[in-house]
């Protein structure tokens, strides 16, 4: 089986059922993308499978139909994408474990939405847990993200 | 050099152990340094000034023993000791170095020594230095009870500011200048021609100088990284999925496992089929284990799927069964016989309630799961008689003595490399999942082996946050409150989870009452009296331990009385509150939310606070009552945690303690049925998510005379302070938690 990934073609052999997220992590060595529930509860390996923001984790690798970008993939050569250097001007992350998910939601997310009001994301950015509670900043980081993508 | 404020550090410790007293033979153990972990596995080239810097060819490395769960404890040491080491931020790499006794933690002891936070007279402190005297004894490094900053404030500095005296002192032999020619800079030695001598050049003479007696730590006023803004170190890499967590980790030819154990809590395993299991592809091994089983494959994905096959016939579990059953027995522990502390008994409570209206409120707080977004997960490899260990812990010396024990090795034959860990909350604190990790190497030695337990086996295996309910009586007189009586049941965290350790831990637990018995009011009749419960289900540390029940019951019980009495919540908390650090935090979050302005119709506002930690902290909670559910509009919190080590970090803590204390109180509950946890992922168990989430406006002051941590005291105040919001929103009065029991929230 082919899996298109960062813009690098792998060849895998894996059961079809296998969740993508456990294909990146034990199969290729992409540990960005992580396990936190196993069933789309909290975000934390979200990825982008042909531009959508997707649960890597109840994803089966048999039914990627698109090349797959992880955090890992997100930053340009000569730059960091936009909400990774909103998120390191905020201080976001504490035990940083959700950070990847909460950046790869944010990313696709603002890629079709680039100019969101507040409830929108807020709506946007629920679905992804996290634990210590840096939702505060999230959410300003997004707008630091928005206004980035928009040149200001 | 400007140095005003010197520290005579031998002569401090000595002194230390003199105040103690009785402690003589401490004072012996006290003034014998442990030795410096670092020499035993120095490269060559590389050498060592004291157990906390290393400087080799690439250059500084600061040693961060305090285990960092996100609560920035790698930056906030490193920024300690790069202060008087004079490194420039980020001039230095950081390593979480060996288990060792040299990293004792000093402060842990002093939190279970029952003495109000706020009184500072002579024996108070005696016993607060006896502690770290018990402390060094005991050798203990743990992180946890918000102690990484006020037990490392003086002695890293104390460590960079030595180190930078023996790299002066080689400087002035190599230059054959004086000393006080010298000055440091961005890790270097400066000489008077402007010349500069790095750290790294001058790093193996200083370390065959003699380390200083005594050494002065710079003038706050000359502080150039601690109360400013520092970026986290891990900034960068956890903003790009570059930062390598205990899950993370790959090694050549490593294996990967799972395990499950008996979700009938505390029973064992009758009968093991693996039959099915090991005929899947990828599956290596089924390895039995004291409590359930384990599976070693070739992929943690196929080791899930294995451990779904097994056939096991579980025990059942020894301990009451059901949440039903545990309230009752809780109830029923609040007789004599089962009398643990009375730490606060003031005036006379009996007479004051022997008759008249008396007002009476059960309050309940449920069993919490830790659930740290990461699982529990090690790697382990044995081979060859040597034992290497990778995993996020708090207690990495505890965990080299179980997995040396375990696995019959000498100590010095095992290995922990200490990663960095995706949430804690007091669940690292236990070294279970590690223990089993050994086993699968025992079972299976050569190849590194990560275990990894699915979210499922997290929440079914955690250890709680124990079950309370507490029984308040009180009375109110003229406007005032007049009478106070709290009697508090939970099975004993300090005791369950020591005696996991092998440790007894003689007399009351602190833990059942904290956050309750130790509040600085002076009620006329004030009694708080804590009852033992017998052992149940494990119950463990859990962020702001016994406070994060306690905090609710209290100060809902206290806000009760308030509304009854007509009288204002923060005015009457000022009238009785006789600590000025917590009378000016309640004045700050007075003046923050506008306390005197009037919120409309289905708006309400709750005041509450705790002193935890040995910090005050008061928050209040602005809520709307919606037509769909209660709403969350801001929360303001006010603390005083002595000194602002980092104001951006303090912020983040604050803000998550509120978020952690609210989301719990609104939806987490364990319950056990048969001793098996109802909850078993994050359907159940999510706390607030971002769409809930208040505006949250922090203030720090610093007119604690003492350091203090930040990590867990914003945790206890949230809860009451959003119950009393719902009471004056709705009248509403709601006593047990979660509170989604009795009301919605959007």
């Amino acid at each position: 089986m082919k899996l298109r990934v960062n813009d690098r073609e792998h060849e895998i052999d894996v059961e079809p059922e296998m969740p993508l997220l456990w294909v990146l992590r034990d199969e290729l060595g992409i540990t960005g993308p992580k396990y936190g529930c196993g069933i789309a509860q909290c975000g934390a390996c979200t990825v982008h499978v042909n531009g959508m923001a997707v649960r890597a984790c109840v994803l089966r690798v048999g039914d990627v139909t698109g090349p797959v970008v992880t955090i890992e993939g997100l930053a340009r050569p000569d730059a960091l994408h936009a909400v990774q250097a909103a998120w390191i001007e905020h201080q976001v992350a504490q035990c940083g474990y959700c950070q990847s998910g909460q950046i790869m939601s944010a990313a696709a997310f603002l890629a079709i939405k680039p100019a969101p009001s507040d409830d929108e994301i807020d709506a946007a950015m629920s679905a992804n847990l996290c634990r210590c509670g840096t939702y505060p900043r999230i959410r300003q980081a997004v707008k630091s993200a928005v206004r980035r993508l928009q040149g200001g | 050099m400007g140095r005003a404020a010197r520290l005579a550090r031998r002569t401090f410790l000595i002194g230390a152990a003199a105040v103690a007293g009785g402690l003589v033979v401490g004072t012996v153990a006290y003034r014998r340094d442990p030795r410096n972990p670092l020499l035993d596995d120095l490269a060559t080239g590389a050498a060592s000034l004291n157990p906390y810097v290393r400087i080799d060819a690439e250059g500084v490395t600061l040693i961060t023993p305090r285990a960092d769960l996100g609560q920035g404890a790698i930056s906030v040491q490193a920024a300690l000791l790069a202060e008087e080491l004079d490194l420039a931020w980020g001039q230095f790499k950081t390593d979480p170095g060996p288990p060792s006794a040299a990293y004792y933690n000093g402060h842990v002891v002093a939190e279970g020594i029952p003495v109000a936070a706020t009184r500072a007279d002579l024996t108070v402190s005696a016993a607060r230095l006896a502690s770290d005297v018990i402390g060094k004894w005991l050798g203990q490094q743990i992180t946890g009870g918000s102690t990484t900053v006020p037990d490392a404030f003086d002695r890293l500095r104390t460590a960079g500011a030595a180190a930078r005296q023996m790299l002066l002192a080689a400087a002035a032999q190599q230059s054959g200048l004086p000393i006080g020619q010298l000055t440091t800079q961005d890790g270097a030695v400066r000489l008077p021609d402007g010349r500069m001598l790095s750290y790294v050049t001058l790093a193996a003479a200083a370390a065959a100088i003699r380390p200083p007696a005594e050494v002065a730590l710079k003038p706050m006023s000359q502080w150039r990284l601690l109360g400013k803004p520092m970026p986290r170190l891990d900034i960068v890499p956890k903003s790009t999925g570059a930062a390598v967590y205990g899950i993370d980790l790959r090694l050549p030819g490593m294996l990967h496992a799972t395990v499950r154990t008996n979700p009938r809590l505390g029973g064992g395993v009758l009968g093991i089929d693996a039959t099915e299991a090991l005929t899947l592809r990828g599956v290596l091994k089924v390895v039995p284990l004291p409590t359930g089983f384990g599976v070693i494959a070739d992929n943690t994905w196929r080791a899930f799927q294995a451990a779904e096959r097994v056939k096991v016939d579980w025990a059942p579990s020894p301990f009451t069964g059901s949440s039903t059953a545990l309230a009752a027995e809780l109830v029923g522990a609040m007789v004599d016989t089962r009398r643990d502390s009375r730490f606060r008994n003031d005036g006379d409570v009996d007479t004051a309630l022997a008759g008249g209206d008396v007002i009476e409120a059960e309050y309940r707080v449920p069993y919490l799961a830790h659930a740290p977004l990461e699982p529990m997960n090690a790697v382990v490899r044995l081979e060859a008689g040597r034992l290497d260990i990778w995993t996020g812990t708090q207690i990495p010396r505890d965990v080299v003595a179980m997995a040396a024990r375990v696995a019959g090795l000498d100590p010095s034959a095992v290995r922990l490399h200490a990663q960095i860990s995706g949430g804690s909350f007091g669940r690292r604190l236990e070294s279970d999942y590690v223990e089993q990790a050994v086993r699968l190497a025992i079972a299976h030695p050569g190849p590194p082996i990560k275990m990894t337990w699915s979210r499922e086996q997290d929440m079914a295996a955690d250890m709680p946050r124990p079950f309370a309910i507490a029984r308040a009586r009180g009375r109110v007189r003229q406007g005032r409150i007049e009478a106070v009586d709290l009697a508090i049941a939970s099975t004993s965290v300090t005791s369950s989870q020591l005696g996991r350790l092998g440790l007894k831990v003689p007399g009351p637990d602190v833990a059942i009452v904290a956050g309750a018995w130790d509040q600085p009011f002076a009620i006329e009749h004030y009694r708080v009296t804590g009852y033992r419960a017998p052992p149940s289900v494990p119950v463990s540390s859990w962020r702001s331990v016994g406070a994060s029940g306690n905090g609710f019951l209290h100060e809902c019980f206290i806000d009760e009385l308030i509304v009854r009495a007509g009288a204002d919540p923060l005015a009457e908390r000022l009238r009785l509150c006789r600590d000025e650090p917590s009378r000016a935090v309640l004045r700050a979050v007075g003046q923050m939310c506008g306390w005197s302005r009037s919120l409309p119709a289905g708006r309400g506002r709750g005041l509450a606070f705790t002193l935890s930690f040995g910090v005050p902290v008061a928050e209040v909670v602005e809520v709307t009552a919606t037509p769909r559910g209660i709403r969350i509009d801001e929360v303001f919190v006010a603390c005083d945690v002595g000194r602002v080590i980092d104001p951006v970090n303090l912020e983040a803590q604050l803000q998550g303690a509120v978020i952690w204390g609210l989301g719990h109180a609104i939806n987490c509950e364990l319950t056990y049925v048969d001793g098996v946890a109802q909850q078993t992922n994050f359907h159940q168990h999510a706390g607030l998510r971002l769409h809930q989430t208040p505006r949250i406006h922090v203030r720090a002051l610093e007119t604690n005379p003492r350091i203090r941590g930040i990590g867990e005291p914003g945790v206890p105040p949230a809860a009451p302070a959003l119950a009393n919001a719902i009471f004056a929103a709705t009248g509403k009065r709601i006593r047990e938690l979660p509170l989604v029991r009795h009301i919605e929230f959007l």
